[in-house]
């Protein structure tokens, strides 16, 4: 399997919507483009819209799985 | 400037919207807006600025909070009767969002002062319940090319107009000058159905965070009327006056002066 370099992590699953969205997009805004960010989130409500509306801000999800009582979701910066 | 994390949870509405983001928000909390007067106008657009962000917020207004105040100037309370109205909505406004400055000024905004104080700020709001107040402040930023929502409200009616010096008309373009005493109507002789202060006093303050965040189209050239009644707005084109004594190239006003005051003179027990 290709290996993924994962440039930082954010733990989303003790803020609720629309905190999970914004602390994804701040962190996203420091990376560099094509830098991948580790996000573990809640199912429900997060899992359900961070993913997406990540997406329609022209991020990248390449990765989402579930991992343990939660979700782990890789996102490559966009431009 | 990185944001605390009461901050992200506090702005994070703005944060996600893609127009405004983190570097908006950041625009906001370094904004600084002047408020002339702390009454029907001033009351929501402070409100709502104070709750958006903006970092620095002066209000200024040399009344105090009468009972009569209170059926439209949303900032003051009945405990508050009697008290400095700068002093009540610095109060609330802190209490609201301690990330805002507060400054009251506990005078009234005149030829003497005014240059001095708007020159600090980055947007001026008319709050102000009288024409000689409102020429002095359109005056005044012309002079220091500051920015200036107009808002006005009587009986069931409202307009708000966006003055940005150098590209549309000032206030003075469209409305010349200030009304004989005795010839316009006072708030002591006409009545204002309270919630329009709020209509038009969120106008101005939507205008000036377009204009921190620069975003969209201003009410540059647009005089914008509300009438409650009919529940119509309107757009009207106003015009650049070539010869206005203020904003044209050759001006004859180049200096502040304090038209003779007609304010609302009728209070309780007098």
């Amino acid at each position: 399997m290709e290996s993924i370099k994962i440039s930082d992590t954010l733990d989303i699953t003790d803020v609720v919507c629309p905190v999970t969205f914004a602390r994804t997009l701040l962190k996203l805004e420091d990376m560099q483009v094509g830098e991948v960010l580790e996000v573990f989130l809640n199912e429900g409500e997060p899992l359900h819209n961070v993913p997406k509306s990540i997406t329609n801000e022209g991020h990248k999800v390449i990765l989402l799985e579930k991992a343990g009582n939660r979700y782990r979701m890789l996102v490559e910066r966009g431009e | 400037m990185s944001f605390t994390e009461e901050q992200i949870i506090r702005y994070s509405r703005h944060i996600i919207l893609r127009e405004v983001g983190s570097k908006g928000q950041k625009k906001l909390n370094e904004g600084k807006v002047l408020i002339v007067g702390a009454g029907g106008l001033g009351s929501p657009a402070a409100y709502y600025l104070a709750a958006a962000g903006v970092g620095t917020i002066c209000v200024i207004d040399d009344d105090v909070v009468d009972l009569s105040n209170l059926q439209r100037q949303i900032l003051h309370t009945t405990g508050d009767v009697g008290r400095a109205k700068a002093d009540s909505a610095k109060e609330k406004l802190t209490a609201l969002n301690p990330d805002c400055r507060v400054i009251s000024l506990h005078e009234r905004l005149s030829a003497g002062n005014a240059l001095e104080i708007i020159k600090e700020y980055d947007a001026v709001v008319d709050g102000t319940d009288n024409f000689p107040t409102r020429f002095l402040i359109n005056d005044a930023c012309i002079m220091v090319k500051k920015p200036f929502f107009h808002g006005g409200i009587l009986r069931f009616f409202g307009q708000a107009l966006t003055v940005i010096p150098g590209q549309g008309p000032c206030y003075r373009c469209i409305f010349g000058q200030p009304p004989p005493p005795g010839s316009a109507p006072t708030c002591a002789e006409a009545g204002v159905l309270g919630v329009l202060a709020g209509t038009i006093g969120v106008i101005q303050a939507t205008e000036v965070l377009k204009y921190l965040l620069g975003l969209g189209d201003l009410l540059v050239g647009r005089l914008l009327t509300y009438d409650a009644l009919s529940m119509q707005f309107r757009e009207i084109q106003v015009k650049k006056n070539p010869d206005c004594p203020v904003c044209s190239d050759n001006p004859t006003i180049t200096g502040l002066v304090d038209y003779e005051q007609q304010v609302c003179t009728l209070r309780e027990g007098e």
